[in-house]
């Protein structure tokens, strides 16, 4: 799947370079579209997932164990996305979009997967909600794009349900590290004592920790960011038509 | 209002340029040209100052923008002028636009690179001492049993004084200044990645190397090879500029052997302090090092490619056989 997206990227550079503003190539949109609809699907049936066991069990206790899988999978994927940065067929940072990815990435895996105990924690609810629906409405906003016919209602909704949704997701994600640390520390996991043939340490519990203060900068830069964006984007409309 | 102090020379000053930044301006005796000067902002386009008669020299108002804070250039995207560059020879009419940009806070390159060695030199040895609230208290100045981690010491502080004395009496700077929020950025690299080398290194439980005494000795030999070729390195770059000067020349093979590798290489300095840094691994075995070693050649990597194409761009007769820093390779 990436060698037609390098291909192209590799041939349309000059071009690229010189339809900056036309975006990618006609072949990277299609692959993009269909990109950007396959994991809008699959956020979708992680949120039917969600609800059917719900509704089935009658409570919000572990539901995480109905969508495991998908959620693995379709968070995963989006690893693809640093990929389409790099090549240059999405106009983002990689460095950003790396991050974002990676952070997401490991929550699902370094910390929900690996600690078996925090797995029928509310928490991971908390943030596996927020993501699905930020998710879900991202994809189908990046799918819209490409076709250049962006309802003003997904818009609307991009720029304005992060405002629950970040610190909803944030929330439940530092819930999850912090109920994580004790398991982690009583059995040494993903940790390296001394001494060692390679003169290295590494504990994972003050990593956790770690990572949890490093949300304290992050996550307002992150946040006020988006909020910039949003009188940008949604400002600008008041001025003109809303109909797209 | 804000104005520059901005200093015009209608004709070249003999000798050494004048420790002031900014270009003196001089009466002469032949006819004078008269330029009409504007600076604009390079951002906003504001036109910041008007000088209808250049010969005068305007006062300082801004105490922000002293002058190696000031960039100013031809176009607002452009490269600066340097402070050596004459009006009159400049493409430019009678009515001169300029941009300026304002370069933010200043800290010499010397300042810098004192700054940011002695930190891994005392560190280091904070380290190598056991000082208190490192290690166990069990442990708080006591000695490591391994003679290799002496060695370590020795070889970790002779390359950082090296630096210290290079940087006081070897090199010769194109730039007096750079960015002041670079010191934050260097310093927490260099500091913090010799504490936590030094740190395994001077561990009470510190494994020495595999393969013992001849791992040492090959890793010494490496090291100490590459410090002498890193020093040699670096008188060859000195000697190609006078005193004071700016000047850039293309660097070629002298009389000492350690040079011959010019032949193959734009900047062999970085090379020789890969070596080192790859000995110095080799001697400690520890992983920090390594990931250190790595670190440091991704970025001279980055700046021997840059340093390479602009060999190649200002001179057109550069030896087609060197590569950056890897001979053939990289």
């Amino acid at each position: 799947m990436s060698a037609p997206a390098m291909g192209t990227s590799k041939t349309a550079h000059s071009d690229s370079s010189n339809k900056k503003k036309k975006g990618p190539g006609t072949l990277a949109t299609a692959y993009l579209v269909i990109y950007n609809v396959v994991m809008t699907a699959g956020w979708l049936v992680i949120a039917v997932g969600l609800v059917r066991a719900y509704l089935a069990r009658g409570s919000y206790h572990g539901l995480y164990y109905s969508i495991e899988k998908p959620l693995k999978f379709f968070q995963t994927g989006a690893l693809l996305e640093i990929l389409h940065c790099a090549v240059g067929i999405v106009p983002s940072s990689v460095v950003l979009t790396g991050f974002q990815v990676m952070s997401r990435v490991f929550l699902t895996w370094a910390v929900t997967h690996s600690v078996r105990e925090v797995q029928s924690e509310d928490s991971v609810l908390l943030f596996v909600v927020a993501w699905t629906v930020t998710e879900i409405i991202r994809y189908s906003f990046y799918t819209f794009s490409l076709l250049n016919h962006l309802p003003y209602l997904i818009k609307w909704a991009r720029y304005t349900f992060f405002i629950v949704l970040y610190p909803m997701g944030v929330a439940g994600e530092l819930l999850t590290i912090y109920a994580a640390l004790p398991y982690v520390q009583k059995t040494g996991l993903y940790s390296i004592t001394l001494p060692n043939k390679y003169n290295f340490s590494f504990d994972y519990h003050t990593f956790l920790i770690l990572v949890m203060v490093s949300y304290i900068p992050l996550f307002p830069q992150l946040y006020f960011h988006m909020m910039r964006q949003r009188k940008k984007v949604l400002g600008h409309v008041e001025e003109y038509s809303k109909v797209e | 209002m804000t104005r520059l102090r901005l200093q015009i020379r209608k004709t070249p000053a003999p000798g050494p340029p004048t420790p002031a930044k900014r270009k003196p301006a001089k009466k002469t005796k032949k006819a004078v040209v008269f330029f009409e000067v504007e600076i604009l902002d390079a951002k906003t386009k504001d036109k910041l100052c008007f000088l209808d008669k250049v010969g005068k020299i305007l006062p300082s108002f801004s105490l922000h923008w002293y002058p190696a804070r000031q960039s100013i250039r031809l176009d607002p995207k452009g490269k600066s002028l340097k402070d050596e560059d004459v009006l009159q020879h400049l493409p430019v009419g009678t009515t001169a636009t300029f941009y300026f940009r304002d370069l933010g806070a200043q800290i010499s390159w010397v300042t810098v690179f004192l700054t940011e060695y002695a930190g891994p030199l005392l560190i280091y040895l904070m380290f190598y001492f056991r000082v208190p609230f490192i290690y166990a208290p069990k442990y708080d100045f006591t000695t490591s049993k391994h003679w290799v981690v002496h060695l370590a010491c020795m070889c970790h502080s002779f390359h950082y004084v090296k630096r210290l004395l290079e940087t006081l009496f070897v090199h010769r700077f194109s730039h007096g200044t750079m960015p002041l929020r670079n010191i934050f950025k260097n310093c927490t690299y260099y500091w913090g990645f010799a504490a936590w080398m030094a740190y395994y290194i001077n561990h009470p439980l510190y494994t020495p190397p595999t393969y013992g005494e001849q791992q040492i000795r090959l890793a010494l030999t490496v090291f100490l090879f590459c410090q002498i070729g890193n020093f040699s390195i670096h008188i060859a770059l000195r000697n190609l500029r006078p005193p004071g000067s700016k000047t850039r020349k293309i660097p070629y093979p002298t009389k000492n052997p350690f040079t011959w590798i010019f032949l193959l290489v734009s900047c062999p300095n970085y090379t020789y302090e890969l070596g080192s840094w790859l000995g110095f691994t080799l001697m400690t075995q520890c992983l920090p090092v390594a990931f250190f070693t790595l670190v440091g050649f991704i970025q001279m990597t980055v700046w021997a490619k840059g340093k390479h194409r602009s060999y190649l761009k200002e001179f057109r007769d550069y030896p087609t056989l060197r590569s950056p820093i890897l001979p053939f390779i990289l």
